[in-house]
């Protein structure tokens, strides 16, 4: 307010107006503060990272179609030079690698930066009138951080972890003493730590701008009652970012000390506990998938409004359901322990709360149908992506109430049962709702259209494709098959078999995927302001596609805003 | 649409002010939090007897309980330790609230003198409350000169208030667990390197 603009033209004079008015090549992107330019680079920092990660599933449902270890041995003759003779041992440390990478690169370096890092930036600021971010610089450092973060990952791979191997093997969520130097004294486990610290510092500066731009920056009239459901998932993420990866920060930072330092916060030789990493861990990774997914609820959200040309059905409902999801995210974390040896009060308790997260999450369920109730539905592809993520966010939230009994969970823990349920949720859930935002602001972003054709026949591959891979992981799971490992009795080869076969089908989809981004640049068909029509209400359809450099430098002023 | 005159606000109000004070601070203070969680877990395993961990009581109590119940004895040497480690009887049955005694044998298999820690707990966890010990060579370091062997004697009992805890209604045995590990100040020169552990 205070600053006038001729003040401000003065501040600029000074030298750092030249730098952010319009650099152009490699320094637009480097030395970028444009929120739309970042979000930009997250969201092909994303794509990268989500072929990566999804290329390494490719591999691990190839070693598991057939029984017996035929793939991995020759990948870890390839990737890691080991000899043949010991190609066995090193294809199943190289199988337990991957799964480890899977998935820390698709939650740190896909899923987060697509939806909070990319739709985030691009359209928190433009949906509620302000300029840019709160931080422009800091943001800038949020992503730039990320590849060094990815760049450390990857090392990790490639240094001795476990003895005489290469990488660390210990699952995604670093359980010590794999994690300590009993397991994996070798400096593989000292970068994947110093990876995630980075990953988290990351996203730590992301929230906190988040949090600043949402609560200092919205237009006049814009209430925090009137904000898009977007803006409000993304700001109960952003809360829940700054308040859990701290702890991961100092989990991971015992490890590490414990690893190089000497301390015994994990060694019970010192009398640590190794328990106690679990519980600092998942206090951080239940809040984690709420992270994962409630970006993707607001994205849903926006898109079934807009393609049922109706206001969403209990905004107020749908608002209060996230931060309650997030609230309750809390304080359910151990179970993911039931079987540590809790008491069976504490056991009681996590069963209850669990459960409890079940009425939220029902109700947005249930608003986004009650949206398309007597909707005028226009079937397009981001509309198709967004109701294929309801039913299958559904069957995975139906089997999260089964695992959320520590009785069931005692029969289901490491089985593939739990492997269905996180990837029908957060593998399936968040990335059908990437796609989802993906589509439905490809043509706000590129301000080009994409082939309706290609977009439609890409959904429906992936939704047949990730069905056939994951629903038959239940049977797995229901008879007994432990994750995280290379080899089964073959009794477990039919479901093995077609569970790999969608995988196959969803290569498939990617290969359109990709062929569609082709596409639309090569054509430049216009999208012109709102290629949605009058069901797009919200402030980015108000502008040009693509927006301008910097939009709303005077801004836009709300008298009333329908959701 | 009103237009309000105001310039792209890079940091003239936005960045200011208590909101990226205090998400910030937040996150401070959460990153305190989880290294204040090592000393808070410690002590609510030992006030509640949470993960297996057990009660010191300075002298039995005056009156026995009801129930028997079978201790049983296990003893664990952490690699890179020389020494063997056996519990002198198996296991023991005994009244809740009765006082008794019962002894492992450590030895030094090494020709040089070491010194060990033990660490312990009770299964199933939720007994730990009610393992009450009144003396232990637990609660000191171990040293054993080349070749010595000694007897080493825990003197405990089972609370009498189990009794009354649903949660012990099934349990018919607890069992009470030692690991030696090598004393932290001498690993350098006893113990392998932690790498080969």
């Amino acid at each position: 307010m205070a600053t006038t603009v001729s003040e401000f033209r003065a501040q600029q004079a000074s030298g750092a107006h030249a730098a952010h008015a319009d650099p152009t090549g490699w320094r637009r992107y480097l030395l970028s503060t444009n929120h739309k330019d970042i979000g930009t680079l997250y969201i092909l920092f994303a794509i990268v990272g989500g072929l990566v990660g999804g290329g390494m599933s490719f591999f691990m449902r190839l070693e598991l179609q057939e029984p017996h270890i035929q793939v991995f041995t020759h990948l870890a003759q390839y990737l890691n030079g080991a000899s043949p003779d010991m190609a066995v041992d090193a294809a199943k440390n190289l199988y337990n690698v991957f799964i480890t990478a899977h998935g820390l690169i698709m939650i740190f370096f896909m899923v987060m930066p697509a939806l909070i890092g990319g739709f985030g930036n691009w359209f928190v600021p433009i949906m509620i009138g302000a300029p840019d971010m709160a931080f422009p610089r800091m943001n800038n450092i949020s992503f730039w951080l990320l590849p060094a973060a990815l760049l450390l990952a990857v090392v990790s791979m490639l240094v001795e972890g476990a003895p005489g191997m290469l990488g660390f093997g210990g699952g995604w969520v670093l359980y010590p003493p794999l994690s300590s130097t009993i397991g994996h004294p070798g400096p593989a486990m000292d970068f994947l730590i110093l990876s995630i610290h980075i990953a988290g510092a990351s996203s730590i500066l992301g929230a906190i701008n988040f949090i600043t731009t949402i609560f200092n920056m919205r237009a006049p009239g814009m209430t925090l009652h009137k904000m898009p459901l977007f803006v409000w998932s993304i700001l109960v993420t952003a809360f829940l970012l700054v308040l859990t990866l701290p702890v991961l920060a100092g989990a991971i930072t015992m490890l590490l000390t414990d690893r190089n330092f000497g301390t015994t916060f994990f060694d019970p030789a010192g009398g640590g506990d190794p328990l106690l990493f679990q519980h600092l861990f998942w206090f951080f990774g239940h809040p984690e998938v709420y992270i994962v997914i409630l970006p993707g609820f607001g994205v849903i959200s926006q898109i079934i409004s807009t393609f049922s040309k109706k206001p969403i059905f209990g905004y107020l409902g749908m608002a209060y359901a996230m931060v309650a999801i997030g609230v309750v995210g809390f304080v359910v974390w151990a179970h993911h322990m039931y079987t540590v040896g809790l008491s069976l009060e504490a056991q009681r308790y996590f069963v209850f709360a669990t459960m409890v997260i079940a009425v939220p999450t029902g109700v947005k369920i249930f608003s986004w149908i009650a949206t398309m109730w007597g909707g005028s539905i226009s079937f397009r592809a981001p509309m198709l992506w967004a109701i294929g993520f309801i039913f299958l966010f559904t069957v995975g939230g139906v089997t999260g109430v089964v695992l959320a009994n520590a009785g069931a969970d005692r029969l289901f823990h490491e089985t593939y049962y739990v492997v269905a349920h996180f990837h029908y949720t957060l593998s399936l859930g968040a990335t059908f709702a990437v796609f989802a935002g993906f589509y439905y602001w490809f043509p706000k972003m590129t301000g080009y259209l994409y082939n309706e054709t290609i977009a439609k026949a890409h959904f429906w591959v992936t939704f047949i494709s990730v069905n056939l891979t994951f629903f038959p992981q239940h049977f797995l799971g229901l008879a007994g098959m432990p994750r995280r490992y290379i080899d089964y009795p073959d009794a477990f080869t039919l479901w093995n078999r077609v569970s790999s076969s969608g995988t196959y089908l969803s290569a498939v989809g990617l290969v359109l995927f990709l062929y569609l981004i082709y596409d639309a640049f090569a054509r430049k068909r216009l999208a012109g302001n709102n290629p949605w029509g009058p069901g797009a209400t919200t402030l980015e359809w108000t502008l040009p596609s693509p927006p301008p450099f910097h939009t709303f430098e005077t801004l836009p002023r709300f008298e009333a805003v329908e959701h | 649409m009103t237009l309000l005159r105001k310039p792209f606000r890079l940091g003239a109000t936005t960045g200011r002010g208590l909101v990226p004070v205090l998400a910030a601070s937040a996150s401070l203070l959460m990153l305190a939090g989880s290294f204040a969680a090592v000393p808070l877990y410690r002590l609510f395993c030992a006030a509640t007897g949470f993960a297996g961990a057990t009660v010191v009581a300075d002298r039995p109590p005056d009156s026995r309980g009801a129930r028997d119940i079978i201790v049983r004895l296990d003893a664990n040497v952490a690699p890179g330790l020389p020494w063997t480690f056996v519990p002198e009887t198996p296991q023991v049955k005994l009244r809740t609230g009765e006082p008794i005694t019962v002894f492992y044998r450590a030895t030094n298999t090494s020709d040089r003198p070491t010194t060990a820690v033990a660490m312990y707990n009770v299964t199933p966890d939720t007994a730990g409350a009610y393992f009450s010990k009144i003396a232990c060579f637990c609660f000191d370091a171990q040293k054993l000169a080349p070749r010595e062997s000694l007897e080493l004697p825990v003197a405990f009992f089972l609370d009498p208030a189990l009794e009354q805890d649903r949660s012990m209604a099934e349990v018919r045995s607890v069992t009470l667990s030692y690991t030696l590990f090598p004393a932290k100040g001498e690993k350098a020169a006893e113990v392998l390197p932690r790498g080969e552990r």
